[in-house]
């Protein structure tokens, strides 16, 4: 037996799907059995999540954000949104936090376990909505609620000079709120905040920065390796809520080892690949399978995605923390990813050019949506402007990633097969 | 540009009280700012900041004009295109403004008070030749640093104005800005007191108007007015209604049309609100000794007001509103908010738990700066009123 066909059989294709689905349940078993015995987690979100502090002192996480979408890959979302907006939540408000409302109303019941009360909500301001969901935590429980203040890009070019003075501001003032939030931490959890193990963490968390920007480095090769919307939300979800945690560290080493395996024997994700795609904002979630399908039945592939930018908080620029000086590296760390998240949303047409020019991009799809207007209010004036640098061709799809009552599956199978005819007349131009 | 020349709007001398009112609301309903075209064909710079707070003192020292963007009434014909379909209108029109040419700026400034208005600065960095940029003001007021944190951040921002205007903004000339500023806090208040204490001598609506212009006349000149006003409308000859004392709340951004103030004016007195509250942030008097960027990031964060885009564990905005109405004697609330506007429309159902907790009665409502009909609203209203008032 060839040794590639031996590797297959061996289980490594396709090892990052099922080891992320396994994980998952996992996670969510764990969280379950801390519901049952009447014990906390912290509340945290996907854009600075500082999980490092929080698994330094053990300390159970919950993503609200991978709650609701769950719901609504599940199908049930429309149960917990009715029950939300029953409340008083109007229907114009984002879907994940009404599916949380919905979520903490029923007393943690999720389909997939039962989620445990927050007993602390750590959060940044990359999403102002974050800190208006945390505040209805705030007042339920009473619990609380610590905003890590992560000054971003004040215009375009400002970004990443770390010589300027205001960056060096912005660094103390974010380590001064870490260490605000390591008290409160040792305060809420009565444990000494314990150094070593706060740079095992971050060691961890190093291992999987450096995974992540492998692996989506990885997709430049032709074909794709992954499906940045379908495997990369999978991906993603490890990223997050397995931060800073050896099972995460190990997962992502696998992953790379997998990806690597799949490039060498030009095993795409696709069997037959034609057209490379970007997709801009967050994912269709209440037809997520069907949507991807609207794409792959053209042989259009994601290879890239803003989501696995900013929905990673960062992470993709691959930051290290220094050891030898964890805590002010965190805050530099913590600055720069998740100032880069922001950026990939707020300046989202830089991040789509490097995209075109790095992945060969055929086609932009952009996805904005009712629930987020963090994502979605620049997408039509940063299409624009990417129409205007790079001959590509583009896609407006207005629906939701919660709310299947504004998402219109026959209008957009049209407007994507119309997307696809514009592409190969486009390609039959230039051939002739 | 000199401050002895010629005032940019002097057609309220010598009128009358309801004249000059009327006039002033011409004016704040103008979408093409007249005042600030004037200000700039005299060779003076302008900088327009996005709602809700900004430390317009820092400008008015850089010798700039501040100018409130908060809306207009006008069509998005060209800001249309920019943005997609679940947005609130004062981001459209706010952008509308700029690319009609209507509000020439030398410099724009966004915060990130909400997850629309934080895009509106690359957007307006992309579309506009000038500089644009956000001033990140703090999301944690409550860490050790924060004052520290923005007083720095006021420091970036004091360049990037020299920048734009060629040339140094001295300590000495922030103090002096800030003694204006504060005179213009002690108008607010004086016009809220009036508000607070005999309501029937000013309307919402004609106090609304009042505070608009601060948003985009010479501070000097604005305080001018404001010290020819308040003593006439004082001595008003104005008969006090029966109507019912209520509070406004949801106006932080998205202002509501002029005429939907004035519906609500008719059928009950407006006795404290939070329009325009950028412009009324700072509640007490910024010290003009020491660090004057210290003193103002200072104010900022410990001598303020409140709002659903500002968390501040110090600052519940529940326990706020039930203080607002407290202090202003209120019987009830209208809880507005614009549409399609998450802050607001999230604050709405915490505001209204607490008032059904409290027993105090409340309107619900949503508005858009475009609406024209409020014939409706009207009504709803009344009979919400005359429940009250028959139970």
């Amino acid at each position: 037996m060839p040794e590639n066909q031996s590797n297959h059989q061996n289980g490594i294709v396709g090892r990052g799907n099922k080891d992320g689905a396994n994980l998952f349940r996992q996670w969510f078993r764990e969280l379950t059995e801390i519901a049952e015995r009447g014990e906390w987690a912290a509340y945290v979100f996907v854009m600075g999540s500082f999980n490092e502090v929080l698994k330094a002192f053990d300390l159970p996480v919950v993503f609200p954000e991978i709650n609701s979408l769950q719901t609504a890959v599940r199908k049930v979302a429309h149960e917990y949104l009715n029950e939300a907006e029953d409340y008083g939540y109007s229907p114009d408000i984002c879907g994940y936090v009404k599916a949380d409302v919905g979520v903490q109303l029923r007393g943690g019941e999720h389909p997939m376990g039962r989620i445990p009360k927050p007993g602390l909500a750590v959060l940044t301001n990359a999403c102002n909505t974050y800190i208006k969901w945390a505040e209805i935590w705030e007042r339920m429980y009473d619990i609380p609620v610590f905003v890590v203040d992560i000054p971003g890009s004040r215009s375009l070019d400002y970004g990443h000079d770390k010589s300027s003075p205001s960056f060096y501001n912005d660094v103390k003032y974010v380590a001064t709120q870490i260490r605000e939030l390591i008290t409160l931490c040792e305060q809420l959890t009565g444990k000494k905040f314990d150094i070593d193990k706060f740079r095992q963490v971050l060691q961890y968390a190093n291992d999987m920065s450096v995974g992540w920007r492998d692996i989506l480095e990885a997709n430049q090769n032709r074909p794709a390796v992954f499906n940045a919307l379908t495997d990369g939300t999978i991906y993603l979800g490890v990223a997050n809520g397995f931060r800073g945690m050896r099972e995460g560290s190990e997962y992502f080493k696998n992953l790379v080892e997998e990806m690597n395996f799949k490039v060498q024997e030009g095993i795409g994700t696709l069997t037959e690949e034609q057209f490379r795609l970007v997709f801009v904002g967050v994912p269709c979630y209440p037809i997520f399978r069907r949507f991807n399908e609207f794409f792959t039945e053209w042989g259009g592939v994601f290879v890239h995605s803003t989501y696995l930018w900013f929905a990673s908080g960062g992470t993709n620029i691959g930051f290290e923390y220094d050891l030898v000086n964890p805590i002010e590296s965190l805050a530099e760390g913590v600055l720069l990813s998740v100032r880069d998240a922001m950026d990939s949303m707020f300046h989202q047409e830089q991040a789509i050019l490097h995209m075109i020019d790095h992945f060969q991009i055929d086609g932009v799809v952009y996805h904005p949506i009712k629930s987020c207007r963090t994502v979605s209010t620049g997408l039509a004036d940063g299409r624009y402007h990417v129409m205007a640098q790079r001959d590509v061709s583009t896609l407006f799809l207005e629906s939701d990633m919660m709310d299947r009552r504004v998402v219109s599956e026959a209008q957009m199978k049209n407007r994507i097969d119309a997307f696809f005819e514009g592409m190969i007349s486009r390609q039959q131009r230039v051939q002739a | 540009m000199t401050r002895n020349e010629k005032p940019i709007f002097d057609e309220w001398q010598g009128k009358s009280l309801e004249e000059v009112l009327a006039i002033c609301r011409d004016l704040v309903e103008d979408p093409d700012y007249p005042t600030v075209k004037k200000w700039r064909e005299r060779g003076g710079k302008v900088l327009g900041h996005f709602q809700v707070y900004f430390p317009e003192e820092i400008a008015h020292a850089a010798g700039m004009l501040p100018v409130k963007i908060n809306g207009a009434q006008v069509d998005g014909m060209e800001a249309d295109s920019h943005f997609g379909s679940y947005l609130c209108s004062i981001i459209k029109t706010s952008l509308e403004l700029a690319l009609t040419h209507r509000l020439e700026l030398d410099m724009f400034v966004s915060h990130p008070i909400c997850d629309a208005a934080r895009n509106l600065a690359a957007i307006w960095e992309r579309n506009m030749p000038y500089k644009s940029q956000i001033l990140y003001l703090p999301q944690n007021p409550n860490s050790d640093h924060s004052v520290q944190y923005l007083r720095d951040e006021y420091a970036r921002l004091r360049a990037d104005i020299e920048e734009v205007v060629g040339r140094k903004v001295t300590d000495e000339a922030l103090r002096h800005s800030i003694e204006v500023y504060n005179e213009s806090r002690r108008l607010f208040r004086r016009l809220y007191d009036i508000k607070r204490e005999r309501p029937w001598l000013i309307t919402a609506d004609e106090a609304y108007v009042l505070v608009q212009l601060a948003g985009f006349l010479p501070r000097e000149e604005f305080n001018e007015l404001m010290r020819a006003l308040l003593p006439q409308i004082e001595q008003r000859p104005a008969k006090k209604q029966d109507k019912m004392r209520v509070v406004f709340e949801g106006g932080f951004c998205e202002c509501p049309p002029i005429d939907l103030l004035q519906t609500i004016a008719r059928s009950c007195y407006v006795v404290d609100d939070d329009l325009l509250i950028g412009l009324r942030w700072i509640q007490d008097e910024v010290p003009t000794d020491g660090d004057p960027l210290w003193n103002l990031a200072d104010a900022y964060i410990n001598h303020s007001s409140y709002s659903p885009v500002q968390h501040d564990a110090r600052k519940p905005k529940e326990k706020m509103l039930l203080q607002r109405i407290r202090n202003a004697n209120a019987e009830a609330a209208i809880l507005a908010a614009a549409k399609m506007c998450e802050p607001g429309l999230e604050e709405q159902v915490t505001y209204s738990k607490t008032l059904d907790k409290e027993g105090i009665p409340y309107f619900v409502t949503e508005f858009e700066e475009n609406q024209t009909t409020f014939d409706h609203l009207g009504i709803q209203l009344e009979t919400f009123l005359e429940n009250i008032l028959f139970d």
